[in-house]
């Protein structure tokens, strides 16, 4: 069973936490004309890649989302980050 | 007697039975060194061929001794006898067999072993069809029987815990590399499975010049001063990911173990190693044991297990045990097994051992055919095995974990050696692996020799199967596995992996460490289920949420159901469903009913970008609603599915409150904190769930005005003032107030909100004031009568809104919304996409199942879609139902067939708005 690191909350229990995305996927903007392989690409493209992988995720008890580091191979993790901060 | 207790013991003395007759044992028994002391040796049969069968062991390893113990009305299955502690008055019984392991009626299949090899059922009951024979078979497969008495109070406790070091193993080296770590300031917790600790000590004569006893002894003094944990009769059965390892405590018979979730910093694998067996003909009698196993019963329960004793080893080890088996009175004849082929002798009686023509007549074979370090929880670490020639082993290599092992598990089998390398791991240290004294000559299986030669004891598993599945071409170990069924049985393949995968090199041609081992997986050790979920179980594992005026639904006689988590009134008083809820849909629809709407989300959006946010939320344009409005609309996922429906209110400017499903609050919470934190600007708009603050009450029917007349309020509730779709906040006796003019059953309705602590006040008034309590089951019928969905019933995860008949957002809307480019997709434009109908079937015809098929026309009719919510409807004197299907709005007044189990009707597809559908009522 792993620990993530919340960023506001400290390290908790796997279950406490939702998977919410892969990070660094950017939401086309849907007032335009985007092609029907550009919006499956961001609906359906999926990485999944092995080794250090950056994800979103939110610890559902506080309701903070934020990026996850961590490595899906040997599931270390590398480090958590705030959304916030990342936009600040 | 052939084996016997050779000196007594200071322990109480315990009585017990086994399959039916009476024995005695002593205070620190094994069922199994209980039993050996009285003479029995067949305590089992194995699992396909009734083989008679004793224990090989003397602990976790035992294939063979498996029992059904019955003590104080606790009857547990699939007890090992070797791990099971003897407790008085216990009563013992072989699980597979019938009436007694000693004698058991199925024994004479073994008479047929020629036709009973691997994959045996595979390919016999082919024709006409597996599962004619499954049920037969399958009740003649499995091991003990689970009984139906419910354990009162057998709930495992799950305790979390942590450490800085977590030494699995109570042995020499476990003992040394903990006391070492513990004197070293580290907090440090230390792991035995069996009630006492000192594991293999005894197997020696001294330990650094003291007595083994003493030396434990004084080794768990040392670490309990230095404030070491010691967790007796506990044993470490997994490693998962993060370092978490799971560790079961046993207590008493009978009584539940313990879990604990230990997190170690740094863990000291010290779990030891055993002895192989060797496969020659017949080594499966009752009579030959591992050599540890013997020295085992000998030095911890005073039990020698033979007179006149063969030996068969390999390896070094064996001459201490034979001087220590002397020494106790037994007759050892050392047997070198490179000589020659073996072949047991005897069938439940061992008569002898025969080797090259030459026969030994002797009780008991010993046998070790080298030690196999227990790497199983190195492997769930995901550490990694290398083969050591040498010791002809697999030993720990590298690994990820902040683990290290010690000792046998390591592959230091000399006393000496396993001290030293522990006491570095205590330190803190990582010392290379010493260079060893023991040796061994490698001894493996040698397929195409004569007689019948068990791998896996429990599930009998000879060589010849393991020869079968190589030619046919079974040859991948995790295949061989399967095809077996090597290394399946309760013990897991922990005396037969090795010597199947060494087969099956051989038999390829291959080295051993190229056909490499199948996946360690936990548990170590069989664990009950119990122990995994604790006390998570009934309304622990899924706790219903409970209305604030549950008391007042009891009192008025609420039938209560689960619905979405809540708890909820189906509908009130006796008389039977249906009689209920025909009475008060008529009693809504003529009168005034009075339900319990709580549960629906009350999801507050709050900030200068509210506005913004929920209009993206929404499908629905929500930046044109004024205030004090409200609005029904839907969310949808990214994939342009409905999520969710249900109105939103907008109270002012920047606040607006989301009534979202009562079963998907939660859902649309996260679904709304994942938008504002990702793509918002977090500090404009703020989510606040206040669901659970606020108790709603709707009062619903013609007369529903005038009930709200009879509570005083200030505000206008006329038509003109407070119509269809609009909000106000006011006060009654003095506490606020929310009414907002929405109806879910067609009528004139006002949902009414007060804090939960008010809720009882309000409930009483409107009684008060004229209104009746209806349950969920009349709404339900009401809203379809009205052909108003429920998402997840009503709908499936490829609804879009316009299937549902709401299409201007679609094709007028110009912000972003969710979902919204996943409505241009071609799926999305397919003009065989189900829609929302409603299906009508003549007066007096029977209701629509649900689920039942609106199918084709012609001799294979295909589904074109479904009934998804069917009623007799009291305001309509008629079955109604409303279903998706396909092109449904194009077709309104089609005749279609609908198909259910075999049988087929007639439909008519209509508007799903079957009551009301111009809406004066909900107008009014």
């Amino acid at each position: 069973m792993q620990i993530f690191p919340c960023p506001f909350c400290g390290p908790r229990d796997e279950r406490e936490f939702l998977f919410v995305t892969e990070a660094g996927k950017v939401r086309p903007d849907t007032t335009r004309k985007i092609s029907d392989e550009e919006w499956a690409r961001y609906l359906y493209a999926i990485r999944n890649d092995k080794g250090a992988v950056r994800e979103v995720w939110m610890h559902i008890t506080c309701g903070a989302l934020f990026v996850l580091e961590r490595d899906s191979v040997t599931m270390d993790v590398i480090s958590s980050i705030s959304l916030r901060k990342e936009s600040a | 007697m052939t084996s016997r207790r050779v000196s007594s013991s200071a322990g109480k003395t315990l009585n017990f039975t086994f399959d039916g007759k009476s024995y005695t044992g002593v205070e620190g028994d094994t069922i199994a060194s209980a039993l050996l002391a009285n003479g029995v040796r067949i305590m089992g049969r194995s699992f396909k061929y009734h083989r008679p069968r004793g224990p090989w062991s003397a602990w976790v390893d035992d294939p063979n001794a498996i029992m059904t113990v019955r003590k104080g009305g606790v009857e547990l299955p699939n007890c090992p006898a070797t791990t099971t502690y003897l407790e008085d008055g216990m009563e013992a019984r072989a699980v597979n067999a019938w009436p007694s392991a000693a004698f058991d009626i199925k024994g004479g299949l073994d008479l047929f072993h020629r036709w009973l090899s691997a994959g045996f059922y595979y390919k016999t009951f082919m024709w006409p069809d597996w599962h004619l024979f499954e049920p037969a078979i399958r009740k003649m497969a499995g091991l003990g029987h689970v009984t139906d008495a419910v354990l009162e109070g057998y709930s495992a406790d799950q305790i979390h815990d942590r450490c800085d070091v977590l030494v699995i193993g109570g042995g020499p080296a476990g003992l040394a590399a903990a006391r070492l770590a513990s004197e070293r300031g580290q907090d440090v917790v230390l792991v035995e499975d069996h009630r006492n600790l000192g594991g293999g000590a005894r197997l020696s004569r001294d330990i650094e010049g003291m007595d083994p006893d003493a030396w434990v002894a004084a080794e768990a003094e040392a670490i309990a001063q230095a404030g070491g944990r010691i967790l007796n009769h506990a044993t470490a059965f997994g490693i998962y990911d993060h370092q978490m390892v799971a560790i079961i405590e046993h207590g008493p018979f009978g009584v539940a173990p313990r879990l604990h979730r230990m997190r170690a910093r740094r863990v000291i694998l010290a779990s030891g190693a055993l002895d192989r067996p060797i496969t020659f003909a017949n080594n499966d009698r009752p009579g030959i044991m591992s050599v540890s196993g013997a020295c085992t019963y000998l030095t911890g329960h005073n039990v020698l297990v033979g007179r006149n004793i063969a030996l068969v080893s390999n390896n070094s080890h064996a001459n201490t045990a034979a001087e220590m088996l002397t020494r106790a009175g037994a007759h050892i004849t050392q047997v070198e097994p490179a000589f020659g082929p073996m072949k047991a002798l005897g069938g439940k009686r061992l008569r002898g051992l025969r080797q090259n023509n030459r026969t030994r007549p002797v009780d008991t074979i010993l046998a070790s055919g080298g030690q196999t370090p227990l790497v199983h929880l190195w492997r769930h670490a995901g550490g990694k095995l290398d083969w050591c020639d040498t010791r002809q082993a697999f030993l720990p290599g590298s690994t990820p974990m902040n683990m290290i092992a010690v000792g046998a598990a390591n592959g230091a089998f000399d006393m000496h050696a396993a001290l030293e390398e522990a006491r570095a791991a205590g330190r803190g240290e990582s010392p290379n692996r010493a260079s060893t004294k023991y040796h061994l000559t490698p001894l493996w299986p040698s397929p195409g020799s004569e007689g019948r030669q068990w791998i896996d004891f429990q599930h009998d598993v000879t060589l010849k199967d393991i020869e079968l599945a190589a030619r046919e071409n079974y040859a991948s170990v995790e295949h061989l596995k399967r095809y077996t069924t090597l290394g399946m049985a309760s013990d897991q393949g922990k005396t037969s992996n090795m010597a199947g995968l060494a087969a099956m090199a051989t038999l390829q041609g291959k080295p051993i460490p190229e056909v490499g081992t199948t996946t360690f997986r936990p548990p170590f050790v069989p664990v009950p289920i119990e122990v995994y979920h604790g006390h998570h179980k009934g309304q622990h594992w899924n706790p219903v949420k409970r209305l604030s005026l549950e008391p007042e639904h009891r009192a008025a006689g609420a039938a209560l159901g689960e619905y979405g988590g809540w708890l909820r009134p189906a509908w009130y008083g006796t008389g039977g469903m249906a009689a209920r809820v025909e009475e008060e849909v008529k009693l809504a629809r003529d009168g005034a009913g009075l339900f319990d709407a709580s549960p629906l989300g009350k999801i507050e959006v709050v900030g200068p970008d509210a506005e913004r946010f929920v209009n993206f939320i929404y499908y629905n344009t929500i930046k044109t609603l004024k205030s004090e409005r409200i609005r029904y609309g839907f969310m949808l996922s990214e994939g342009g599915i409905v999520y969710d429906d249900g109105v939103i209110a907008r109270v002012d400017e920047n606040r607006f409150i989301i009534s979202c499903s009562s079963s998907h609050v939660d859902g649309v919470r996260t679904h709304l904190e994942a938008w504002r934190q990702d793509g918002n600007d977090p500090d404009r708009v703020f989510i606040h769930d206040t669901t659970q603050h606020w108790a709603t009450l709707t009062v619903t029917g013609p007369q529903a005005r005038d009930v709200l007349l009879g509570l005083g309020l200030e505000a206008d509730l006329s038509k003109d003032a407070l119509p269809h779709m609009a909000f106000v906040e006011t006060t009654w006796r003095d506490t606020p107030l929310r009414i907002a003019r929405v109806s879910f059953s067609g009528d004139l309705s006002f949902e009414l909100s007060v804090r939960r602590s008010k809720a009882g006040d309000l409930w009483q008034a409107l009684r008060d004031a004229g209104a009746t309590p209806i349950g969920l089951e009349a709404m339900s019928v009401m809203r379809a009568e009205k052909g108003y969905i429920m998402i997840g019933k009503d709908t499936d995860g490829e609804t879009m809104p316009h299937d549902l008949g709401f299409t201007v957002p679609r094709e007028k809307k110009t912000a972003a919304f969710v979902g919204d480019r996943s409505l241009h997709m071609d799926v999305a434009n397919d003009p065989a996409r189900k829609q929302l109908v409603g299906l009508a079937v003549p007066e007096g015809a029977p209701m629509l199942p649900i689920g039942a098929h609106v199918v084709t026309d012609g001799a294979t009719p295909t589904s074109q879609g479904y009934v998804t919510s069917s009623y007799e409807s009291p305001t309509m004197g008629r079955a109604i139902a409303i279903g998706l299907v396909e092109k449904g709005h194009a077709r309104m007044g089609d005749t279609v067939k609908v198909w259910h189990l075999g049988k087929t009707r007639e439909a008519v597809i209509t508007s799903p708005a079957f009551f009301d559908p111009d809406g004066e009522r909900l107008h009014a």
